[in-house]
């Protein structure tokens, strides 16, 4: 496999994205905006504060990653899949000297690569809103990036899984969703039961969502070193996965 | 020297056999045709010569290579693939949709830009460049395909179908180029439905039948042999 070769898929990716993010770029973050001031300023006025932060400063640096999470998943769910299947996207980038693998990587990466902007939007806006207390957040890039190639993984193992586009509703409704909301980005998990707490505990944006708020908070002495080694462990088993189950979907 | 060999080459789709021990040996130059119903395997055997699908057993050659995993990369690069269905990229442009193609090819951007435009001209889309290719009809989206799959100069050139859908006009641009490349020494694969194609391209025809080649030969000789014209021996061979 040679990146090189993975990349000229990713450059196809964003060759086509130049054209038509306008259309898409804006509602992208209206509706992160959306729970950052229904939610924050809404049912902020309700809650005092939660360890020491402002509602809306507790729900922020989560919904970082949960647009970067959202992002890499439509692109590799519904994104991968119209090329796969409808537009034969894959047919032709396989008749050039692009090896199966190299295409795959390259969806991984353009994958990633979405969470890297919309994650990135996210931080100047709520940058903007004095959400951010420290320049630690810079260090939160990596993250966004890491954050991006596990939905990436993970949304490409639903798309080689899925009989059909319409089923892709079940991996939204039955798996993203119940990760969003059982994340810690709305609530604090370790106030609730130990069972809830270690069930959280296998929920990667759990982790991200924990490294997040660090960051924005130059908070350090958090144990985000456990929450890193949870990513990492998550990246490796994740990774290896779409390569194999997509050539077993895809090649015949 | 043969350019495409194949040996006995078996296809299973399940348990469906698509390909049943198919040999055939395809000389440096020659533009070599695949006839056959629908279903016969000619997409299968041409998706196999450029590693797209992999055979159940059997092996291929490309020119002294053994086609396999590890050479695979190095082997696309010299082949050009027009396949049956036009999987051009809807979001792009005429020209976009050849630069992207080059780009997979490593082709320098400029002299992507110098080939694209040539081959545009050579089937009239020149006009068109920037234009959508959501709105071409389906004659010219037939015809971009066809000059994508030139984009990186190839030494062995697949066609599936390459000139179906195709005004009188339009197919004659397809012959003129495919007679160009013939003359430049490349050397052409190509499936088709029209008799009058594969007599007028064709060095040798392969006609196909139930996953198997049934009979292999020049047009002439095939006429000859069988009595009647090509479209006649078409049909004898193929009736079940």
């Amino acid at each position: 496999m040679n990146i090189r070769m993975a990349f000229k898929v990713w450059q196809r990716n964003a060759t086509v994205y130049r054209k038509l993010y306008r259309s898409s770029i804006a509602l992208n973050f209206f509706e992160p905006m959306l729970y950052l001031i229904a939610l924050g300023y809404g049912l902020g006025g309700f809650i005092k504060e939660i360890n020491g932060l402002s509602y809306t400063e507790f729900i922020a640096p989560g919904i970082i990653m949960s647009s970067a999470m959202y992002a890499a998943s439509y692109e590799c769910t519904y994104g991968t899949y119209v090329r796969m299947e409808y537009q034969k996207t894959f047919d032709a980038i396989l008749a050039t000297p692009i090896i199966f693998n190299e295409l795959i990587l390259g969806e991984l990466l353009w994958g990633a690569t979405k969470s890297l902007i919309y994650g990135s939007i996210i931080i100047i806006v709520i940058s903007l809103f004095g959400l951010v207390k420290s320049s630690f957040v810079l260090f939160l890039i990596p993250f966004i990036f890491f954050c991006g190639l596990i939905f990436a993984s993970l949304s490409l193992i639903a798309t080689a899984l899925v009989p059909g586009i319409d089923s892709f509703n079940y991996f939204y409704t039955l798996i993203l969703t119940p990760l969003f909301l059982f994340s810690g980005i709305f609530f604090p998990l370790e106030e609730m039961s130990e069972i809830i707490l270690s069930i959280a505990k296998i929920n990667p944006l759990f982790h991200l969502v924990n490294i997040a708020r660090a960051f924005c908070y130059g908070n350090m002495e958090r144990a985000i070193l456990t929450d890193s080694f949870y990513v990492l462990i998550y990246l490796i088993i994740l990774l290896p996965l779409p390569f194999l189950l997509l050539k077993r979907r895809y090649l015949l | 020297m043969d350019s495409v060999t194949g040996e006995n080459l078996v296809k299973y789709y399940k348990n469906f056999k698509a390909l049943d021990s198919v040999s055939f040996k395809i000389r440096e130059g020659e533009c070599f045709g695949f006839l056959g119903a629908n279903g016969a395997g000619k997409t299968t055997l041409m998706n196999m010569i450029y590693g797209f699908i992999s055979p159940t057993s059997g092996r291929i050659q490309i020119f002294d290579k053994e086609l396999n995993k590890k050479n695979l990369p190095e082997i696309k690069r010299i082949i050009g693939v027009v396949p049956q269905d036009n999987n051009l990229d809807p979001d792009l442009s005429v020209i976009e949709n050849l630069l992207v193609y080059a780009r997979y090819f490593d082709i320098k951007k400029k002299e992507a830009l110098k080939r694209a435009e040539e081959l545009l001209n050579f089937v009239d889309l020149y006009k068109w460049k920037q234009i959508n290719i959501r709105k071409l009809s389906g004659g010219m989206k037939r015809k971009l395909t066809f000059i994508r799959g030139l984009i990186n100069d190839p030494e062995i050139l697949i066609l599936d179908e390459p000139t179906t859908g195709l005004d009188p006009r339009s197919r004659r641009q397809i012959w003129d180029r495919i007679e160009m490349l013939k003359h430049l020494g490349k050397t052409i694969i190509l499936t088709t439905h029209y008799m009058e194609e594969a007599e007028t391209l064709c060095d040798r025809i392969a006609i196909m039948g139930k996953g198997k080649i049934l009979v292999t030969d020049t047009p002439k000789n095939l006429s000859i042999q069988f009595g009647g014209n090509l479209e006649k021996v078409y049909l004898n061979m193929t009736e079940d």
